[in-house]
């Protein structure tokens, strides 16, 4: 892309608290704002606040958006309560994964969906030749959003502070629409980090006016602004896929260990059937490779790209993610290994690291679950 | 930030020390400390190893990267600093102080490199 970086309406903001910005997907964004370890610790023992608008909201409203959507993609939509969210995927007809996604269902005849920012477009693209002959309307909502997420434990106190909406009855991935700091906003009990927390998707105008409020309501709980570093770390140690990491078009979601996320039993075709059908048989009778987590030993850090290799050296996986993990204090990585060496506590498992065969030992996913 | 005026700076972000007794410190700068965030392991040289300008010498890694460590002259490496193997984070913390890395007996004159202010003008800060 030669365009010039797209800036979100908290970008004044981030440059007056100092934060390293980086290109993301198309966008500026903020990378961390000072120590990306200790913005990771704050999320996961008291709260941060995260600028995510990057994120691509496409909008389908009429009486036919739930059934175009069961068509579009591989969830069952139109079964979704209003109120509530769905994590689901969109496929090609080949069952290889266009995009991993949220849906939120607004009201009897409006959703919500949320794209990768590096999808977007084809998210937006695919949706809408696949609703053609659906009594329901495509919008791109991209422009029409900011979207603050505030994410730890101490996230439901500083929230109430700011709104009279019922936050104990609001469950897991759902959400409502309601008022933070006198603007109005859908809030979502959804997230990407493994905590407790929300995402609110505003007006881009009233963005700055509550992320100030919420800072402000934070102040006494710890909470400090967060970049997309600790973001990153944050969903590796909560075992969450990134796409063009774990999730790519070459992989299905049964490939990914995702195929709980088809639901073949919807009344309906939808885009990818026959093949994620096939792909399913295939993963239950000889899965090739399997997504595991990889835990250092030593102290150097694996990375997207480098070779999973056993005990004789041959190449037997590949690392996907890999980052040091501050709640861990070693080094992990996702990666995809022959199902042979799939199985936690396999022994022999190396990853090479610019040459030199460290040891890892795989592990089940998540490699962090928070204490409920 | 301000790069210490009595050091002398590579182009691969290292500073080094004047000599004393033909011993010289090496360490990385505030700027290069910055750039790579949160440094979690550091590789050094080992003690009695010998160093070329230029070339690397070990490595650093950050949460979301590794880089290469360069040495900014040719000697031989007399002593590693342990407190910055054990605790990285020195790097970011003191960089000019407690984050050093690592000591070299000098082969011969430092060749190449730039002053305080030569550098803060290359590196823009």
């Amino acid at each position: 892309m030669t365009d010039a970086p797209r800036r979100t309406a908290l970008d004044a903001l981030h440059r007056s608290l100092g934060a390293t910005m980086t290109d993301f997907a198309g966008w500026d964004m903020p990378l961390r704002y000072g120590s990306e370890r200790e913005e990771h610790t704050a999320v996961r023992t008291r709260a941060g606040l995260f600028d995510l608008s990057h994120m691509g909201e496409i909008t389908l409203t009429g009486p036919q958006a739930g059934q175009a959507l069961d068509h579009a993609l591989v969830g069952n939509l139109s079964a979704l309560a209003v109120g509530r969210a769905r994590y689901t995927m969109i496929c090609d007809a080949q069952g290889g994964i266009l995009d991993d996604l949220i849906v939120y269902r607004l009201a009897e005849q409006e959703y919500m969906v949320v794209a990768n920012a590096s999808n977007a477009q084809v998210v937006l693209d695919a949706l809408t030749e696949r609703a053609a002959g659906f009594e329901t309307e495509v919008r791109d909502d991209r422009d029409a959003y900011a979207l603050i997420a505030v994410q730890g434990p101490e996230a439901p106190g500083i929230l109430a502070k700011l709104t009279d909406a019922d936050l104990d009855g609001l469950k897991y991935y759902a959400g409502l629409p309601g008022t933070v700091a006198g603007v109005p906003a859908l809030i979502a009990r959804t997230g990407y980090t493994g905590e407790d927390g929300f995402e609110l998707f505003l007006a881009p105008g009233d963005a700055e006016q509550v992320w100030q409020a919420l800072t402000e309501a934070g102040q006494g709980a710890g909470l400090v602004p967060c970049g997309l570093s600790c973001r990153d770390t944050l969903r590796l140690e909560a075992g969450m896929p990134l796409y063009g990491h774990e999730l790519t078009t070459a992989l299905t979601p049964f490939d990914a260990g995702l195929g709980r996320v088809v639901k073949f039993d919807k009344d309906c075709d939808f885009v990818g059937r026959a093949a994620l059908e096939a792909a399913r048989d295939q993963a239950a009778e000889r899965a090739p490779r399997k997504l595991v987590g990889l835990i250092a030993e030593g102290r150097r850090v694996p990375r997207a790209g480098f070779p999973v290799v056993a005990a004789d050296g041959t190449v037997i996986g590949e690392v996907t993610s890999g980052a040091p993990s501050p709640t861990l204090g070693k080094p992990l990585a996702m990666a995809y290994v022959d199902a042979a060496y799939a199985e936690p506590g396999t022994e022999g498992v190396a990853v090479d690291i610019r040459g030199t065969h460290e040891p890892y030992q795989v592990v089940a996913l998540p490699f962090y679950k928070r204490q409920r | 930030m301000s790069n210490p005026q009595q050091l002398r700076y590579s182009k691969e972000h290292e500073w080094l020390s004047p000599a004393e007794d033909g011993v010289s410190t090496v360490g990385i700068t505030e700027h290069a400390a910055n750039a790579l965030g949160d440094v979690v392991f550091v590789q050094l040289p080992e003690v009695g190893s010998a160093v070329t300008a230029g070339e690397t010498c070990g490595e650093l890694e950050s949460t979301k990267s590794v880089s290469d460590l360069y040495s900014p002259v040719t000697g031989e490496v007399t002593e590693v600093n342990e407190d910055v193997v054990s605790d990285p984070a020195l790097v970011n913390s003191a960089p000019f102080e407690g984050g050093w890395l690592f000591k070299v007996r000098l082969a011969g004159e430092p060749e190449d490199l730039l002053t305080a202010d030569e550098y803060t003008e290359f590196s823009g800060s």
